[in-house]
């Protein structure tokens, strides 16, 4: 009879192998390329804290970086709320909920791809629906995703169209766990619909409102699909993100140092942020 | 008075559903009705939403100036063998670290959750350059290899085999059975559900997976969907019947996926997000 320890490496061997080489290797190999200035055909070279220090003067990083904010802020708030307002509707003993869950999901399982690209389309200044739907109500609507000051909105948009679906799921599950008695003694003593919003909802949801706020973000930082196939980051660099300016400066400029430098950039960011979420937790969510 | 109150509330719902509805499937009917156009009434102002006649000929037009079957076929391989072996290495790691002990279990288990909070994108420019090394660009392997293995998925099977009782293991132990065959023959039939769960995540990850064919993929004939519909709007990036054609080629299997696995979609949605 083989011992446990045996039968563990078995089971653990091919998993382990992938995880070492794939995962945990890669992001211990980019923290340390990123002291490096490497341009994959000539010899790599040790390079300090060159690459940091060349961050720090880099207009153009500074750009993506309050970009990749200005994106975060913009569709974090607005996709929470909304979600949460559909998920409480949906929570109202509905019928067709399948149908209605399905219909939100949509645009969650369709490929960025293909999403990004209809958006395009939906944006068209002369030809597009958006700008005909709002010219029905006395608005002449923006050349959407060609001038600096819509792009990124417009952007936003669409991304806050496409999130929707996961975020609602999620609240939905939240509330379906909240026991019905706690609603019914609160109703017995005279309580409101806001007041029951407040006071029971509000808390006991905290634990996914908690949940959704921390995935948000953290997948709001890493956004690229959508602003590769819609705006390849522009126009003047209006939408660039981080991931974007690291994709440019690994695959486009041959600069692996840099690259790296970038991508320790954003997990500083979003390991600070979730860091102060956890932190912050203990104010407003009740287990 | 309660009723009424149920009621009204029950009718702002429907409403508030309805209008949500309609913003979520506006776009993809648009897509529908651009995609069965004609070019010329594609430009028309105001936009119609059926045109003079309904032209199916953009569907075979996508095929024909990409090779739209090819990259179906390749996201279709690519993303089976993904979701088969990954499901295996996460069950059987995932296996290990729930039910077996060894040393330095937690901590290494420790580290697979830690990385699942690290930006994936960091990952990128080592995966390249061993790629590059083993002579993988440009080859299927690139997207396969480096995907067969997930933190997520061994997290998510050890959650779940956590669940499965202890009494079960061990009477099969007294048995003589191996842990394999514990495995192999209790385990894995009791966890239909969560495989077909991870299935159905790493199915959709693997066929809308954007960034990796197009760091790793130049050749036309080896691209997946998303990276085809990429090139083809970059070269005829006004043609929008062709271009809404080929989106809607690029959905229709994660569709029906979805039609046929929806429950498994909401229950891994509920999993990976209350447990987290």
């Amino acid at each position: 009879m083989y011992s446990d320890y045996f039968w563990a490496a078995l089971f653990l061997l091919p998993n382990l192998l992938g995880f070492l080489v794939f995962i945990l290797g890669p992001v211990i190999a980019s923290f340390g390329l990123s002291f490096t200035s490497w341009d994959l055909l000539t010899p790599i070279k040790w390079a300090g804290l060159e690459n940091y220090k060349t961050l720090i003067s880099d207009q153009v990083f500074w750009k993506v970086f309050w970009n990749t904010i200005y994106f975060t802020v913009g569709t974090v708030p607005v996709g929470i709320i909304l979600s949460l307002f559909l998920a409480i509707a949906l929570n109202q003993k509905i019928k067709g909920i399948k149908i209605f869950r399905a219909v939100y999901f949509l645009p969650v399982i369709s490929s960025t791809v293909a999403v990004a690209i209809v958006w395009q389309w939906l944006y068209n200044p002369e030809f597009g629906l958006l700008n005909y739907l709002l010219n029905l109500v006395g608005i002449d609507g923006p050349n959407w995703l060609a001038g600096i000051t819509w792009a990124m909105p417009a952007v936003i948009i669409a991304s806050v169209w496409r999130g929707i679906g996961f975020n609602m799921l999620l609240f939905l599950a939240g509330l379906q766990g909240i026991p019905e008695t706690y609603y019914e003694a609160a109703k017995i003593d005279g309580a409101n619909w806001w007041v029951l919003f407040k006071n029971i909802t509000i808390p006991l949801l905290s634990p996914t409102t908690f949940f959704v706020v921390v995935i948000s973000i953290i997948n709001s930082f890493q956004v690229f699909d959508q602003i590769y196939v819609m705006t390849g980051g522009g126009p003047a660099r209006s939408t660039s993100v981080l991931v974007h300016y690291l994709y440019q400066n690994a695959f486009q400029y041959f600069k692996m140092g840099y690259a790296s430098a970038i991508g320790y950039v954003l997990f500083f960011l979003v390991f600070t942020v979730t860091l102060i979420q956890l932190k912050r937790a203990k104010n407003w969510v009740f287990y | 008075m309660k009723k009424k109150i149920n009621q009204r509330l029950q009718i702002i719902s429907y409403v508030v559903l309805t209008l949500g509805a309609i913003t979520m499937v506006l776009p993809f009917l648009w897509m529908i009705s651009t995609s069965l156009k004609s070019l010329g009434e594609v430009f028309v102002f105001p936009p119609t939403f059926f045109g003079e006649e309904i032209v199916w000929g953009n569907y075979p037009k996508v095929a024909d100036r990409f090779p739209f079957g090819l990259f179906f076929l390749n996201s279709l391989k690519i993303s089976f063998i993904v979701v088969f072996v990954q499901l295996f290495t996460s069950a059987l790691a995932g296996f290990a670290f729930a039910r077996l002990k060894f040393p330095f279990r937690d901590t290494l288990f420790a580290l697979y959750l830690a990385t699942l909070m690290i930006p994936y994108h960091i990952t990128l420019v080592p995966i390249f350059v061993i790629m590059r090394y083993f002579g993988w660009i440009d080859t299927h392997y690139s997207l396969i290899i480096p995907s067969l293995v997930s933190a997520f998925g061994t997290f998510l099977m050890r959650q779940f085999f956590l669940t499965i009782p202890k009494e079960l293991e061990d009477a099969a132990r007294i048995d003589g059975c191996t842990p394999f065959g514990i495995f192999w023959r209790i385990f894995l039939p009791l966890s239909k559900p969560a495989l077909a769960t991870l299935g159905v995540f790493i199915f959709m990850g693997t066929w809308n997976d954007f960034i990796r064919p197009l760091i790793f993929i130049n050749s036309i004939s080896k691209m997946t969907i998303p990276l085809g519909l990429s090139a083809m709007q970059g070269m005829y990036s006004t043609d929008w019947p062709v271009l809404m054609a080929g989106s809607m080629i690029s959905i229709l299997p994660v569709l029906v996926v979805f039609i046929f696995a929806q429950e498994y979609f909401v229950r891994g949605i509920t999993l990976s997000g209350l447990k987290g």
